[in-house]
């Protein structure tokens, strides 16, 4: 018997190396629980096929989900929004491809806010997905699909794609691991596109070391995305030993407005076994990224987003609805096609790219983004690693802040600054407050993945944090 | 920031979307809440601030000028709404 809330990817890949199951009879047990527990979650949009033999030649391998905005051959993929429900993508996207290659099966494709649009997964058109630990709550978004297959037993990882947070901050709710990588070490081909300059895709696991292999799968040079470029060499984290490592605490991403005083307690008590372990520990300045971070992000992704979304016209691929002319047939098109918030930012973006408003606007946001960057390169000269929560509250109840959308931008105050740098940042679970996981956040400089893995892998030890939800154990 | 109700039409007729009165009121109220926060961008001096428009400073990302195979017609038609032989077909202009 398969436990599959407690098995890791690493765990799986030994038993099917040992010959103790089958590539089959794992997939087989991971849609078993898929058949029990997906109703309640709604963390799958589409289940996959077995693939029994992949294009690879291996024939046993690890079982994976993918979140719905990146491209399956031959598989729905629908990015959450009625514009692509029968879209059936005709080429792999890179990472997919890699995943094949490397013999793993596909079990389906995870729920998704849609266009990755949302901090917590309602926003789809299929449909919020649960949070395994709590159902009356979110997973988080925009990947609340992945995060909560990976959590309830669903699947052994996953992938997602983060532009603001949406890795980050659906494992941190689910007590997942979730990296979002630096820009431009995992190829955007075949990703839907949501901010160009912003999206990635990382991985969303149970453990440091399946995060740092997965990541190894996916990324690299890829002549189809010309914004990639060579990563450093991967290594997969072991021992516990932090000494001569530098952590800052930026104060402003530390006691943020509204910090629940159990996220706090968790992250302090994380903070407190990274000093016992070796690591020096100082607070730090990050007044202006914090501030900032969050209007800029709402200007530059809306914008960009605008101009992505202008290719769904009813012509080429997806929804068609009727007109008279082309312009009302792409007019009805997009009005029946597109949700609520993926409306709100196509305005919003086409308002900030508009004329007379551009500079005040776009061209004004860019300049933003420099700041960011510039005061993160700061504190890089003095720190190894940059700590603080994911989000400020734990998953929050289905329902809280959709008649909000400013509330609901608010959820990603912490992950965002960050992700405008262009650095790559870890989630990872650090407690629990009132039953509910708090994720930690550790941000570094670009290129620093391994940097990352170790000291997560470090506190992962220390911590112990028990990923399976209590109500499931 | 308040925009006025032919603003969001405005900017709803560049970005070809159609939207119900509804939307028209909603988001003119929405956005305008949105605006407000996001004008805070203009509060910095940013006179001596280049713009960021890509978090890598890469130049020149060159690919080989070679041949590859490419999607067939039928490969590029399959998700097409409406085809009229080697066409997509769309309503008349």
């Amino acid at each position: 018997m398969i436990d599959t809330l407690r098995l890791t990817a690493e765990g799986a890949k030994e038993l099917l190396d040992k010959g103790e199951v089958s590539g089959a009879e794992l997939f087989a047990a991971y849609q078993a629980v898929i058949g029990d527990r997906n109703e309640e979650l709604n963390a799958y949009l589409t289940l996959a096929d077995d693939p029994g033999v992949t294009d690879s030649g291996h024939a046993e391998g690890v079982p994976i989900a993918l979140k719905d905005v990146i491209s399956t051959k031959g598989v729905r993929t629908t990015a959450g929004s009625k514009i692509l429900e029968n879209y059936v993508p005709v080429f792999d996207s890179t990472v997919a491809a890699n995943c094949k290659a490397h013999g793993l099966r596909l079990l389906g494709k995870t729920n998704t806010d849609e266009f990755a649009m949302g901090s917590s997964s309602e926003n789809s058109a299929f449909g919020p997905s649960r949070n395994p630990w709590d159902p009356s709550r979110v997973p988080g978004g925009s990947g609340g699909g992945s995060a909560a297959a990976v959590s309830g037993g669903l699947a052994p990882w996953a992938l997602g794609s983060d532009t603001g947070g949406s890795v980050k901050l659906p494992s941190a709710f689910c007590g997942n691991v979730g990296l979002r990588p630096t820009y431009g070490t995992v190829s955007r081909y075949g990703i839907v596109a949501f901010a160009s300059s912003l999206d990635q895709v990382g991985p969303v696991t149970k453990t440091i070391r399946d995060c740092a292999f997965l990541y190894s799968v996916i990324s690299g040079r890829d002549e189809n995305d010309s914004t990639t470029v060579d990563v450093p060499e991967v290594e997969l984290p072991e021992g516990d030993d932090l000494r001569g490592l530098r952590i800052g605490v930026p104060r402003q991403l530390n006691d943020v407005e509204g910090i629940e005083p159990g996220v706090k307690r968790a992250v302090a008590a994380a903070i407190a076994h990274a000093e016992a372990l070796g690591a020096s520990v100082d607070t730090c300045e990050l007044p202006l990224s914090v501030d900032y971070g969050l209007p800029c992000y709402y200007l530059i992704a809306p914008a960009e987003a605008s101009a992505n979304l202008a290719r769904y016209d009813g012509v080429r691929y997806g929804l068609r609805s009727p007109g008279d002319t082309f312009r009302e047939m792409v007019m009805a098109t997009r009005h029946d096609g597109f949700g609520d918030e993926v409306k709100r930012r196509i305005m919003l973006g086409t308002y900030a790219l508009s004329s007379g408003y551009y500079d005040a606007y776009y061209g004004t946001a860019q300049k933003v983004r420099t700041v960011i960057k510039r005061e993160h390169d700061a504190l890089f000269e003095r720190f190894d690693v940059l700590v603080s929560p994911t989000c400020a509250t734990t998953a929050f109840p289905v329902g809280a802040k959709t008649q909000d959308p400013l509330a609901m931008y608010l959820t990603d105050v912490l992950t965002i600054p960050s992700n405008m740098a262009g650095l790559p940042s870890l989630s990872i679970p650090c407690g629990l407050s009132d039953g509910l996981p708090v994720g930690l956040q550790l941000i570094g400089p670009q290129f620093a993945e391994n940097t990352l893995f170790k000291v997560a892998h470090a506190l992962e030890g220390a911590i112990a944090f028990d990923f399976v939800p209590e109500r499931l154990r | 920031m308040a925009i006025t109700r032919e603003e969001v039409l405005h900017v709803a007729r560049l970005a070809r979307l159609e939207l119900s009165g509804d939307e028209v009121a909603r988001f003119q109220e929405q956005l305008s809440a949105i605006l407000d926060a996001v004008s805070k961008v203009s509060e910095l001096d940013l006179s001596d601030v280049p713009p960021t428009s890509h978090p890598l400073e890469i130049a020149n990302a060159w690919a080989e000028d070679e041949p590859h195979r490419c999607l067939t017609l039928d490969e590029a038609f399959a998700n097409a709404p409406d085809r009229d032989e080697d066409y997509f077909r769309s309503p008349p202009a």
